[in-house]
């Protein structure tokens, strides 16, 4: 290669990027993919997931719409912006995706979870529980006389930060439902 | 004609809407009813296999060889699930083949009744898509489809799996034109912008290089006439990975040879050493990048491919074209005439003396023998006997193939068939039958290992039934070969496992299945054994004895970039370090 005069690992010309792809940073985007709502849709972007080796954080879906026969996935994923990108097209090519959403760089997003606590509990402890679900704005959607059920709100953050609170006051049981994911605006 | 029909019949209506000629298939028990439409009809041949693993390479041979989709009949269980391995050998090598399978009765789903397999789940990963049709109303609309999603944006096999309930019932008929129309329309025009920044840089680059792919050819034929007019106008060099040979001819001024893992040394140097790389429908697939980190490090890369999943999926593109390699093609040429037809004609003409220089290394030179055939030797006697003539070329997987692929002149797309991408084993048989029923006058041959050839050796009795010539010219080293090779090279000499023992007598095999056999272990009467093969009107299987220890050269050991290959025998010891070694 002397005579070509090329530097070995020369980056010089090109934008070819000779850093690890391992080395870049991992980061958090959330996916919104509108697939037509036939039999093994869901079963095909989970396998695409599980057989290209990508993460999911989280997973929801559901019919949006009705009459058009669509269906919204919205997943959380996590991998290197080259990674992000390939799983964007990958989703992009399986023919039942009608549309695939980066929520995380088309501008800003409100992302929800919802969460079912069981927290069991007398005296003291149930008093706080309560307490507690107040300032987090969760409601009481069952009571018995040694538990409650609370329906909580919000970014997975603060469903988080609540889960830690009740765990120490007899949290026996936990339902998510998985992010849902809106772009702000029009 | 009626628009009510039962489903079975509604297959054979639309497979002959769709304008299929020929249905590669087995019969069983959730397809009788099917079978029974085909045996009441004469539009659509049935080519009946040993082996549904067959019927499908065989449909994929049709299919690379026409341009058509190939399609293929089976039945539930076990006649789906041994067609997987060619489902999937049709996803890696984008080959547009329609798989239709039987199922059991719609409400025996899920009980594990006889011959009950997930097909659709099965097939999932393996297929560009799938259905399970449970309504007989719209198994023609999804068969429709179907045809529709194989054949446009990246060809690729699909799979309809019917239920034998819904082949009994009667439904309406949806003809293609009412049929729903799909919104899987993928984009085949280029962005402009992105043509004008190629076209600008075809214009001043110093080295410029074509590196080709299958794209090319499965884009059909005005592609390569564009890519060969492209190319013969701007005097650029075109290399070619192995699925592209033949879009750009053998023989053209610009040819400097196939790239990759076994490629030329002239075009694995120039890919190393370009400063523009312009990628024409191929994937920088791991067996062409060698290791990415070293990669063409000097060059700025343009990526011409219809499928958006292949652009920046391994390397990093400068410029990037989503589109149809004929579409964008056109525009490019168009836009370069219009802007002048500019090269830095300087610049290519010290390229071109620098490429010239590597070529005369003869990387191809390997020592021969008087008294053993060498399996180069071999190739090229075939090669220089059939030049010419009306000629397809299959391969099976291994040396034999790469040998093939090195010393076979490809003039013309859809001629040469070989697996790819998954490379797989038993391919090359099946699929010379495919191509011979799509071409029956065409010289087919497939050019085999031996290990490969037991494989799928049985539809030699398919050969014979439907009197397809096809030529199976079998390089015997009683080795399977390349594992040989990679075991002396990188695993200490031990030969675990990589010789055949016991292996039959392939003219007395060929004698059993009713068809000539040859052999021939004397180099000196290997023209006169070729011209006896290519000359007898029938399905020939030629036993040919070669030099049992030979390795095949160039090579580009795993892990290592395109400027360290290995040029000969001479000391390849330690050639491929320990990370090389973890890497197929």
């Amino acid at each position: 290669m002397a005579a070509l005069n090329i530097k070995k690992g020369s980056t010089s010309h090109s934008a070819y990027d000779l850093r690890d792809p391992n080395a870049q940073a991992v980061e958090r985007h959330t996916l919104a993919v509108i697939v037509d709502n036939e039999a093994g849709v869901l079963a095909r972007v989970i396998g695409l997931f599980s057989g290209r080796g990508y993460n999911i954080d989280s997973l929801t879906v559901a019919e949006t719409d009705h009459a058009g026969h669509l269906s919204r996935i919205t997943v959380v994923t996590r991998g290197t912006p080259a990674v992000i990108e390939q799983i964007k097209a990958q989703l992009g090519r399986l023919v039942q995706v009608r549309e695939v959403h980066d929520l995380t760089v088309e501008g800003p997003a409100v992302e929800r979870e919802l969460a079912l606590f069981k927290v069991a509990g007398t005296g003291e402890k149930r008093i706080e529980a309560l307490r507690l679900a107040e300032i987090f704005r969760a409601s009481v959607v069952d009571s018995t006389l040694e538990s409650f059920v609370f329906e909580i709100t919000g970014t997975s953050e603060k469903i988080d930060a609540f889960a830690e609170l009740m765990r120490p006051l007899g949290l026996r049981d936990v339902a998510r439902t998985g992010i849902a994911a809106l772009a702000r605006g029009i | 004609m009626s628009r009510q029909m039962t489903g079975a019949k509604m297959v054979i209506q639309a497979l002959r809407d769709q304008g299929v000629d020929t249905v590669f298939g087995y019969p069983g028990g959730a397809v009788l009813p099917i079978y029974d439409e085909i045996f009441q009809q004469n539009d659509i041949r049935h080519i009946l296999v040993r082996h549904e693993q067959g019927a499908v390479h065989m449909a994929e041979g049709y299919a690379r060889s026409t341009g058509r989709p190939g399609v293929v009949l089976v039945t539930s269980g076990p006649g789906a699930t041994n067609a997987v391995t060619g489902l999937t050998d049709a996803l890696m090598d984008s080959i547009p083949i329609v798989v239709l399978t039987g199922q059991v009765p719609t409400f025996m789903i899920g009980t594990d009744g006889f011959q009950e397999a997930d097909t659709v789940g099965i097939t999932r990963p393996c297929t560009k898509h799938n259905w399970l049709v449970k309504d007989t109303d719209r198994l023609a609309e999804t068969i429709h489809q179907a045809f529709h999603i194989a054949t446009h944006g990246r060809p690729g096999p699909v799979l309809i799996d019917i239920p034998k309930d819904v082949q009994f019932a009667t439904g309406t008929y949806t003809p293609p034109k009412e049929a729903r129309v799909s919104h899987y329309q993928p984009r085949v025009k280029g962005d402009l912008a992105q043509i004008t920044r190629l076209v600008e840089m075809i214009e001043t680059a110093e080295r410029p290089l074509f590196y080709t792919g299958g794209g090319v050819i499965n884009s059909g034929p005005a592609a390569s006439q564009l890519l060969r007019e492209l190319v013969d106008a701007t005097g650029i060099p075109v290399t070619s990975t192995l699925m592209g040979l033949g879009a750009y001819p053998a023989s053209g001024r610009n040819w400097i040879g196939m790239l990759g893992m076994h490629g030329l040394y002239e075009a694995n140097l120039a890919m190393h050493g370009c400063d523009l790389m312009i990628n024409v429908g191929a994937r920088f697939d791991d067996r062409i990048t060698g290791r990415i980190k070293d990669f063409s490090p000097g060059s700025k890369k343009a990526h011409i491919d219809i499928d958006p999943s292949s652009i920046n999926k391994v390397i990093h593109v400068d410029v990037p074209i989503l589109g149809d390699v004929a579409h964008v093609l056109e525009d490019v040429l168009k836009l370069w005439k219009s802007r002048g037809r500019k090269v830095n004609r300087e610049a290519l003409a010290k390229w071109w003396a620098q490429i010239g220089e590597w070529k005369a290394v003869d990387c191809l030179a390997y020592r021969p023998s008087e008294t053993t055939i060498k399996p180069q030797l071999a190739i090229q006697r075939l090669e220089a006997l059939t030049r010419g003539m009306n000629r397809y070329v299959t391969t099976e997987v291994g040396q034999h193939q790469m040998w093939a692929a090195q010393f076979m002149i490809f003039e013309e797309p859809n001629r040469w068939m070989t697996s790819g991408g998954l490379g797989t084993m038993g391919y090359g048989l099946p699929a010379s039958i495919g191509v011979q029923i799509a071409h029956p006058d065409a010289l087919v041959i497939n050019v085999a290992g031996e290990a490969s050839w037991l494989m799928n050796m049985q539809e030699m009795g398919t050969a014979v039934q439907f009197r397809a010539p096809v030529k199976q010219f079998i390089l015997n080293n009683e080795r399977l070969g390349m594992v040989r090779q990679w075991q002396e090279l990188l695993h200490g000499e031990r030969y675990s496992h990589s010789w055949s023992e016991s292996l039959p007598d392939f003219v007395k095999l060929a004698e059993a299945f009713g068809c000539k056999g040859l052999r021939c272990t004397d180099p000196k009467d290997l023209d006169d054994a070729i011209m006896e093969m290519i000359s007898h009107d029938g399905p020939v299987v030629f036993d040919c004895v070669v030099e049992k220890h030979e390795n095949c050269f160039p090579m580009i050991p795993s892990g290592k970039p395109h400027n360290e290959m290995l040029l000969g025998d001479a000391d390849t010891r330690g050639a491929i370090g320990a990370r090389g070694a973890v890497l197929v």
